[in-house]
């Protein structure tokens, strides 16, 4: 038992170590502190979104809104930031917003039972039309000095969204391992009715991840808009399948009930660094989007393998 | 006859750390109803698998009429006229029971399917299995017993000549039972070779002529005559050990009510039911598939709401809207489907038995305590006697009893004043039934209340104190133990005057 846990665990670890390593001898210019440093910020909306986007996908549901919610949180953060001047608001009232863009979601799912990949695809157009309503069609650019400081300082020398993303992965981790609202949504996926009568109220624990994703969506939008000075209403296009791809990379399953933060944190560096070294490679942008399609499309067969012989080894003894 | 129409040569099989067969041999006749049994982990579930193409033996062959045999899949084994009917039916739902049948050969003329061709073809192979139903008709909407016989339909079009059942019985009602053996009577006299898995000796003893024990994967026991064996002497071979009365039913000391339910009406029940449960005491309720039985269950266990009625706890109302709120009044609910309600497969022992009872030993009540989890975990483990290798085990990996074991272990951490049993020992061998009786009886002894349905006259009969009879959603009698006997029960549960249940 014990080895094979440490391979089903580590396993993409080891396929991202050895990736970086070829990487790094291979490719000029990857393995400087500078590339590290900009890897890692150009993940870090990804990163975040990840976090929480583990957790739906552990409860059996999937979020394609996420995208669209990063842009309304941007031009939302954008227009307060404008209007008031305050950092507090511009972060509070986005992710305001984003809890009731998620509590929808959830509530359509859980309470009226329609399914997760209808409801999120009607309200990622809704959102992001609204996106595009609030901010008239064209990004709202800011100029305050403290709103700056969420997506442009430094600290021990790392940019604040990096410290922001990783500081998600820690609390996330131990909302997975270490608390009742992790270990139910993982019995939610993996087994719905059993949870049910296990006494786990399903609708109120799905309702509080898809609250989470999309506050955790908008306070990545309030970052990134920080970061390049605007609210964007098209910021975040196709956000949602690089979160999921990530995800699925690191192991989490898309039938419920199997995930593990670290794999998502392998997942997305994994995407990142892929990016990173086709940039630096000067590969044409069609050409990325080849790749990148055709890791995913590998990353899940693998699961899919895995899976396969997880079931013949549970091959009942009766 | 050198060992039969289709024979099994030595045949192995392994998993990571578990010889599931060791070189076992053994013929079917045609023409013959060769029950196969065994305890849980005896490797009849194996053997099927192996003999349906799903695995692939380690050595060893299969001889079938003279020739030998290699299934690389499940369709070589279809081709060779092998048709083994698991538990779960591979049937299409939506689709309706003539597409079923010919589902992979549907009759067509350049691609476009032949309707009328298939729907009188369908029809005279449903004449064949003996039932009158509507081939248009969706195989969703079939009683689980008619699904059985389409997919007896659907074998017989292959061909089949070998036929495999893996506890056809486990979910049927005492009357779908009776259909399926004329069905496989049928079977026999017309020359097949039919295989019979289960843990129901009386069913084994009525239905086959034959017999194969099994035990720890090995063959132990062929009896091509099965009059010249007995019941207790294949029990005993089974178990490797003498067992009497499997129940053990002892008197105790009951005490006041725990359990009282008044006047409830929900889904799936007709007329207001009421019921007592005394602290102590067993009670069971007995009735066909279908009767309300589950329904009953699930309403007092807040899963099913209610239409009416209240539920009494020690004497005090509860209000239960939620499986939540039942958990806090003290009523814990072991369901019937323990693979989709009751385990998380891919998860472990320990996560699936601390599911519930973690709630009330959480830090601030969000943070898991790991060494009461752990430490609680063992304890069940100990207690139910769960063979698990770790508690890290899967529980997807455990055999069906110990499943149980682990569900049970859910709720006794919960210490309920009352715990409803659905069906406790379906599909489970006889050493895990008799331990699970056992606890029955030690649950009972601490003063819970203890209610379990069945199916299982015997069972019924033979652990519970008081026994109510459900039929079609209603209570209709209530029988001490010391009055009750099968004839009296099975005659209440039956639906009475008018054919109303045609379709079953």
């Amino acid at each position: 038992m014990r080895p094979r846990q440490l391979w089903e665990t580590t396993g993409i670890l080891v396929v991202f170590v050895v990736f970086v390593l070829i990487l790094a001898a291979t490719v000029e210019n990857f393995a400087t502190p500078i590339n590290i440093r900009t890897i890692l910020v150009s993940v870090s909306v990804v990163g975040m979104v990840a976090c929480t986007m583990l957790f739906c996908l552990a409860g059996g549901d999937f979020d394609l809104s996420v995208g669209s919610t990063v842009a309304l949180g941007g031009v939302i953060a954008a227009l307060v930031v404008n209007k008031t001047g305050s950092l507090a608001y511009a972060v509070l009232i986005p992710v305001c917003v984003g809890a009731v863009v998620g509590m929808v979601n959830g509530f359509f799912i859980a309470k009226v039972g329609i399914n997760a990949l209808i409801t999120t695809l009607a309200t990622m157009q809704i959102v992001r039309g609204s996106a595009q309503l609030a901010s008239g069609g064209s990004s709202i650019g800011v100029s305050n000095e403290s709103f700056a400081a969420l997506g442009q300082t430094f600290w021990l020398g790392l940019p604040t969204p990096v410290w922001l993303m990783i500081g998600f992965f820690i609390i996330f981790g131990v909302l997975l391992n270490k608390t009742l609202f992790g270990r139910n949504t993982l019995a939610v996926g993996g087994n719905p009715e059993a949870a049910r009568l296990a006494g786990i109220a399903v609708a109120r624990t799905k309702i509080a991840v898809f609250t989470l994703q999309g506050m955790v969506a908008a306070f990545a939008g309030v970052v990134l808009a920080s970061r390049v000075t605007s609210g964007q209403p098209t910021a975040g296009l196709g956000l949602e399948l690089q979160v999921i791809s990530a995800c699925v990379l690191g192991g989490v399953s898309l039938t419920g009930g199997v995930g593990t933060i670290t794999g998502v944190i392998v997942g997305v560096l994994i995407m990142g660094v892929l990016e990173n070294a086709m940039g630096l490679l000067n590969i044409q942008a069609f050409w990325k989007l080849v790749i990148s399609g055709s890791v995913l499309l590998l990353a899940v067969t693998l699961d899919r393998l895995k899976h396969k012989a997880s079931l013949r080894r549970k091959a009942e003894r009766v | 006859m050198s060992g039969g129409f289709l024979r099994f040569e030595s045949i192995s099989k392994s998993f990571p750390g578990v010889k599931a067969l060791d070189t076992v041999s053994f013929g079917v006749e045609s023409g013959s109803v060769h029950a196969l049994v065994g305890e849980n982990g005896a490797g009849k579930s194996t053997l099927l698998k192996i003999l349906s193409g799903a695995y692939r033996q380690d050595s060893g062959s299969i001889v079938v009429a003279g020739e030998h045999v290699s299934f690389a899949s499940p369709i070589d084994a279809i081709r060779s006229g092998v048709s083994v009917i698991y538990q779960e039916l591979h049937l299409v739902p939506e689709m309706s029971i003539a597409e079923n049948i010919y589902l992979g050969h549907l009759p067509n003329r350049f691609g476009f399917l032949e309707s009328t061709v298939m729907l009188d073809l369908a029809a005279t192979q449903l004449a064949e299995v003996g039932v009158q139903v509507d081939p248009r008709e969706k195989v969703g909407r079939l009683p689980l017993a008619l699904r059985q016989m389409v997919e007896i339909a659907k074998a017989l079009t292959h061909d089949a000549r070998i036929f495999a059942f893996d506890e056809p019985t486990s979910s049927l009602s005492a009357r779908e039972v009776s259909r399926l053996f004329e069905i496989i009577e049928r079977l026999k006299e017309s020359g097949k070779a039919v295989l019979y898995v289960s843990h129901r000796m009386d069913e084994v003893f009525s239905l086959c002529n034959a017999i194969t024990v099994l035990r720890d994967g090995k063959h132990v026991f062929t009896e091509n005559d099965l009059s010249q064996t007995s019941r207790s002497e294949v029990v005993n071979l089974m178990v490797g050990r003498e067992i009497e009365d499997i129940y053990g039913y002892k008197s105790r000391l009951i005490g006041e009510p725990v359990l009282e339910v008044k006047d409830v009406v929900a889904e799936g029940i007709r007329k207001p039911a009421s019921l007592t449960v005394r602290a102590g005491e067993i009670v069971g309720i007995f009735g066909l598939v279908g009767a309300g039985r589950t329904e009953l269950l699930k309403a007092i266990f807040g899963a099913n709401r209610f239409a009416s009625g209240s539920i009494w706890i020690d004497g005090v109302k509860r209000r239960i809207e939620s499986t939540r709120d039942a958990i806090k009044a003290g009523i814990a609910l072991c369901p019937e489907d323990r693979k989709d309600e009751g385990i998380f497969a891919i998860r472990s022992v320990k996560e699936n038995n601390n599911l519930s009872a973690r709630r009330r030993n959480a830090h601030m009540g969000v943070f898991i305590k790991e060494r009461w989890e752990h430490w609680n975990a063992l304890k069940q483990v100990e207690r139910l006697r769960v063979r698990t290798p770790t508690i890290q085990q899967h529980v997807g990996n455990l055999s069906g009893g110990n499943q149980q074991k682990v569900v049970l272990g859910r709720w006794l951490s919960e210490n309920p004043r009352v715990i409803l049993l659905d069906e406790p020992t379906r599909g489970i061998d006889i050493g895990a039934k008799k331990e699970i009786y056992d606890l029955i009886y030690e649950l009972a002894e601490s003063g819970v209340g203890v209610v379990v349905v069945s199916s299982e006259l015997p069972e019924v009969l033979g652990v519970c104190d008081r026994i109510l009879v459900m039929r079609e959603g209603e209570i209709v009698r209530e029988i001490d133990r010391t009055e009750a006997n099968q004839g009296l029960l099975l005659e209440l549960a039956l639906p009475t005057g008018d054919k109303s249940g045609a379709a079953a």
